[in-house]
């Protein structure tokens, strides 16, 4: 059984069938990637994972527990992080804070009237927030302004932000979209890196094909609102489908 | 029966007001992304333009009339206004009569005018700040240009009457084939009929003109139109230019109804703010629709029977639709998606 | 000290001793000198800074800490000063239960319209609680009469019960307002020289309180709670996906604010025991929106200073007249000193709404930070002179 499970789920907007019976089995400890042409239901099927949309039919269950009908934070409060395409940080707080806000989230839930001691006086938020930082290089820019940051380290810190969660299920929506390569090479690595010092899921959404293939133990193909295989990196570069579908163009 | 159709054309004007005020407010928050809290200010500028024009007519000079004296016998003194002088006592009496409606020549360009500075001068360096920025600078504003109004008309409301012609009423009793009669008075008709005629203007302006093309498209997309090459900052003046004199002369010609104090445009800014609230924020039919909408529930809310059913109701039920509408369709009865959301 | 940093601590020391000199520092003049018109050390208006002084933080909490822009804050304070008004009619001219009532019904109050207004945000959310405020306005002044005695406004009568006091005080008069026997209008002159201090017990029981408010205050900005209220300005999106519910935070901060301005409500009736609707009004609760503003929203000592900066140019410039004008350009020569009095005119006196307009503009469109702000630039630009070099702006500031 796997962490994430995804079953027969069929969402439409009005007259357009965004996700067509979708079925998703995502192992833990793994790097499962989504991949698919535009329009496939790729960022479909990624709203309804974190709730922001309720899909017309079929279940999803995280962790053996459904996640339809949940609220955002609630879905978060399971287990699930999310990194957005564009970095979504708190722009007007500090490095140290956005790393802080997480970490307090985590430990007193969705909502804590924790109006008396000082937020320094939480020596084991700061502790752990610190050493987040230290993770990802960044303890040195703990004090800068964080929509001062450079856009690479922008990433950096909104992922340090999920991860100091210890999320069971990191979900990644285009994590290097519109990066130079040297970027996207950072995130690469930064994400091994991540993969490796620990044990967490991760589901990509991704159109760099470079990107899933550096990464990725188990792929997903969509088109148009369906799977059209699972499998190995290796067994979908050779797929005859796949190729036809998505491929052939994006390696034209 | 009769007695609710006498509400609901008592609401006319009242709605009427704040349709032609809601339509400017939202002209300016779907072009410019403007919330304007002066924009009730403008209201007020131009009934005291009406107010004005009225005290220039009657402007007169002393003369004595040796055939005629006073209760003492000395020489009367007479005072014969300047436009009576300069073109003759019929004509120059009828000015002064008609000058309310006059005013409406006077009020197009100082309005546009107004406006235009208004724009330029402050505004414009608002449009990238946040709306509560926004909110705060013209709420200054407000306050700026009601004091300089109440330093020199002072703090007293000033009747302005209309012309004679429309003093009265309409009975619209026998029309309607009542046997009571539903008298209503006659310059309230011609207001109804002249805010129509404005509302009626500004849809055919921007549906029939290019002019209007270009300001509808930038209601929907600013960003697009002014990739196109189009210069839509331009345009933009111009249409606040447009919503300033829609709403000053929504104030000349209600002169009349309310007598002019300085405070009055503050009082419909709240009211006409609900209105733009309830039609759904840009949406300019919504406005029509909630002003008049709204003004009419606020007259049928002010009959005995109902006080009497839920007392305090007339004070409050503008707001407390408002609230409902929020509540219920968060973008108002015609809203689009996207305008002042965050 | 008592759980402040450092920086905080000395900021909270400053505020107190400004605060507890008022009646030193408001009034620099001799009494007989002709600068005597512009002390304010007067029992009643140092009584007014603070009260707007802790109706100015709970907005800060509220707007400041959150960004949520309410223009109906003036609601809780009437609703504040009925109830304390009710509670001296019903039970005792002791201020205390009057103002634990203010704050609980205020609160109450806050809770119902924030629970319906917070469910829209922006400019939805300012026209929201603008038309809650109105409509409480507008019943106090038609159907709820019996309540709040309509336009005359509630006052205390000779025939109200008191169930712990006194229906009527020994001289015929209706009883005063007191702390456990210490009456709020009583004040100590000490003559010292050409001067007059004025110590007024209302004043030093408002000032405790206020102290105590802002000390709360400093408290909510610096804990985690007020951090999650920051976030919620900054990225509300992000909140809910970092696992925050915003509604429940934003809801606390507009109860704390609207508690703070019902306490703002009980301490005005407590020194002046009447409440009137037009306290309600919307223009009230755009003061007090200036008043932030004005000291800088988001800052801790913004809002304090902005109620003492607006309340006392109010007192001063709306006293200056022509006459005194003329006194003042009287060494000019006389056209000159005409016109001039005649350009000034316009904004002193009854035209100091057109002042305060005009600062209001220049503020928001050049110093959206506040005298705070404006603070901070002179400091930085002073020490840039001294030291020659430009120091990085320290962001956590």
């Amino acid at each position: 059984m796997g962490i994430l499970e995804v079953k027969d789920v069929g969402k439409r907007f009005g007259g357009l069938q965004a996700l067509g019976d979708v079925n998703l089995n995502v192992e833990e400890n793994t790097v499962h990637a989504i991949i698919g042409p535009n329009g496939a239901g790729k960022s479909t099927l990624l709203n309804v994972l974190v709730g922001k949309l309720i899909p017309d039919s079929g279940s999803v269950l995280f962790d053996g527990q459904s996640v339809l009908g949940r609220t955002p934070h609630d879905i978060n409060q399971m287990g699930i992080s999310r990194v957005f395409q564009t970095p979504e940080i708190f722009g007007d707080l500090d490095v140290m804070e956005n790393v802080m806000i997480p970490c307090f989230a985590k430990r007193d839930g969705a909502f804590a009237l924790n109006g008396y001691g000082s937020v320094a006086s939480h020596t084991d938020i700061r502790e752990k927030a610190e050493q987040m930082l230290a993770d990802v290089n960044m303890l040195e820019k703990r004090n800068m302004q964080a929509s001062s940051l450079s856009r690479g380290d922008k990433r950096r810190l909104e992922m340090a932000m999920c991860l100091v969660q210890d999320p069971k299920l990191l979900l990644l929506d285009e994590p290097t979209a519109g990066m130079a390569r040297a970027d996207t090479n950072n995130t690469i690595d930064l994400l091994k890196e991540i993969k490796e010092k620990r044990d967490i899921t991760m589901a990509i959404i991704e159109h760099d094909m470079h990107v899933v293939f550096s990464l990725a133990e188990r792929i997903t193909v969509l088109a148009q609102g369906t799977p059209l295989v699972e499998d190995t990196p290796e067994n979908i570069k050779g797929h005859p489908k796949v190729q036809e579908a998505y491929l052939g163009q994006a390696h034209d | 029966m009769d007695a609710i159709l006498l509400q609901i054309l008592n609401g006319l004007d009242k709605g009427s007001a704040y349709a032609l005020i809601a339509l400017g407010l939202t002209l300016i928050f779907g072009t410019l992304g403007v919330v304007n809290f002066a924009h009730g200010a403008l209201f007020m500028v131009g009934a005291f333009v009406a107010v004005t024009v009225q005290r220039l007519f009657n402007w007169s000079f002393e003369t004595v009339d040796p055939t005629k004296t006073d209760f003492l016998g000395n020489p009367a003194k007479v005072k014969t206004p300047y436009v009576e002088s300069w073109f003759g006592p019929e004509v120059g009496a009828a000015m002064i009569d008609w000058s309310v409606p006059l005013a409406i020549l006077f009020a197009i360009p100082i309005m546009i005018v107004v406006g235009f500075v208004m724009e330029r001068g402050l505004i414009k360096h608002f449009y990238k700040r946040p709306h509560a920025d926004q909110i705060l600078v013209t709420f200054g504003l407000a306050i700026v240009v009601q004091e300089i109004v109440k330093a020199y008309y002072g703090a007293n409301p000033i009747p302005t009457p209309a012309p004679d012609v429309f003093k009265g009423s309409f009975d619209f009793g026998p029309l309607l084939g009542l046997d009571t009669s539903l008298a209503y008075p006659y310059w309230r008709l011609v207001y109804f009929g002249f805010s129509a005629a404005i509302i009626g203007a500004v849809f055919a302006f921007l549906q029939f003109t290019t002019f209007g093309l270009v300001v509808r498209a930038g209601m929907a997309d600013r960003e697009t139109v002014g990739l196109l090459g189009i210069n839509i900052d331009k345009k933009f003046t111009i249409m606040f230019g447009i919503a300033a004199a829609v709403a000053g002369l929504a104030g000349v010609m209600y002169a009349p109804i309310n007598s002019p104090n300085y405070h009055m445009g503050m009082d419909f800014l709240v009211l006409s703010f609900v209105v733009v609230v309830v039609g759904g924020m840009g949406s300019l039919p919504g406005a029509v629709l909630a002003g008049f909408m709204l003004g009419i529930l606020e007259s049928i809310a002010s009959m005995n029977v109902i006080k009497e059913l839920i007392p305090g109701i007339d004070q409050i039920i503008i707001y407390v639709v408002a609230i409902l509408i929020l509540l219920t369709r968060p973008r108002g009865l015609m809203g689009r998606k996207g305008v002042m959301e965050d | 000290m008592f759980g402040l940093n450092k920086k905080d601590t000395t900021l909270f020391i400053i505020v107190a001793a400004m605060t507890l000199l008022a009646p030193f520092i408001l009034n620099p003049f001799p009494t007989d000198s002709a600068l005597a018109q512009f002390n304010a050390g007067y029992p009643d208006l140092m009584q007014r800074f603070v009260i707007f002084g802790i109706l100015a933080i709970g907005f800060n909490i509220l707007f400041g800490l959150t960004g949520y822009l309410s223009f109906g804050h003036a609601a809780f304070l009437g609703v504040g000063s009925y109830s304390a008004v009710w509670m001296f009619k019903l039970l005792s001219m002791n201020i205390i239960p009057a103002i634990i009532l203010s704050v609980i019904i205020a609160g109450l109050f806050a809770l119902v319209i924030g629970y319906v207004s917070l469910r829209r945000s922006g400019i939805y959310f300012s026209i929201l609680t603008l038309a809650f405020a109105q409509m409480s306005f507008n019943l106090a002044y038609s159907v709820l009469t019996p309540i709040t005695n309509g336009e005359t406004g509630l006052q205390i009568t000779l025939d109200d019960p008191r169930v712990l006091g006194v229906s009527v005080a020994e001289n015929g008069n209706p009883p005063v307002t007191n702390l456990f026997g210490l009456e709020m209008r009583e004040t100590f002159t000490l003559d010292l020289g050409a001067w007059a201090f004025q110590f007024n017990i209302g004043f030093y029981v408002c000032a405790l309180i206020m102290l105590a408010a802002f000390y709360v205050s400093v408290r909510i900005f610096r804990s985690p709670f007020g951090l999650m209220l920051r976030a919620v300005k900054s990225n509300q999106h992000r909140m809910n996906y970092t696992g925050l519910s915003t509604r429940p935070y934003t809801l606390a901060a507009f109860v704390i604010s609207g508690m703070y301005a019902g306490l703002a409500g009980g301490l005005m009736a407590s020194m002046d025991p009447l409440a009137g609707a037009e306290r309600m009004q919307w223009t009230a609760s755009g003061e007090i929106v200036l008043m932030t503003i004005l000291g800088g929203a988001g800052t801790l000592l913004g809002p304090v200073l902005g109620a003492g900066f607006i309340k006392y140019f109010e007192n001063i410039f709306s006293k200056i007249n022509d006459n005194i004008l003329h006194t003042w350009f009287a060494i000019m020569p006389d056209g000159l000193e005409d016109l001039l009095v005649t350009i000034v005119h316009p904004f002193v006196g009854k035209g100091w709404h057109l002042t305060l307009g005009l600062l209001f503009m220049l503020v928001v469109t050049f110093l959206p930070g506040g005298l705070v702000e404006g603070g901070q630039r002179i400091a930085k630009a002073l020490s840039r002179k001294k030291k020659d070099e430009p120091k990085t702006p320290d962001a956590s500031e």
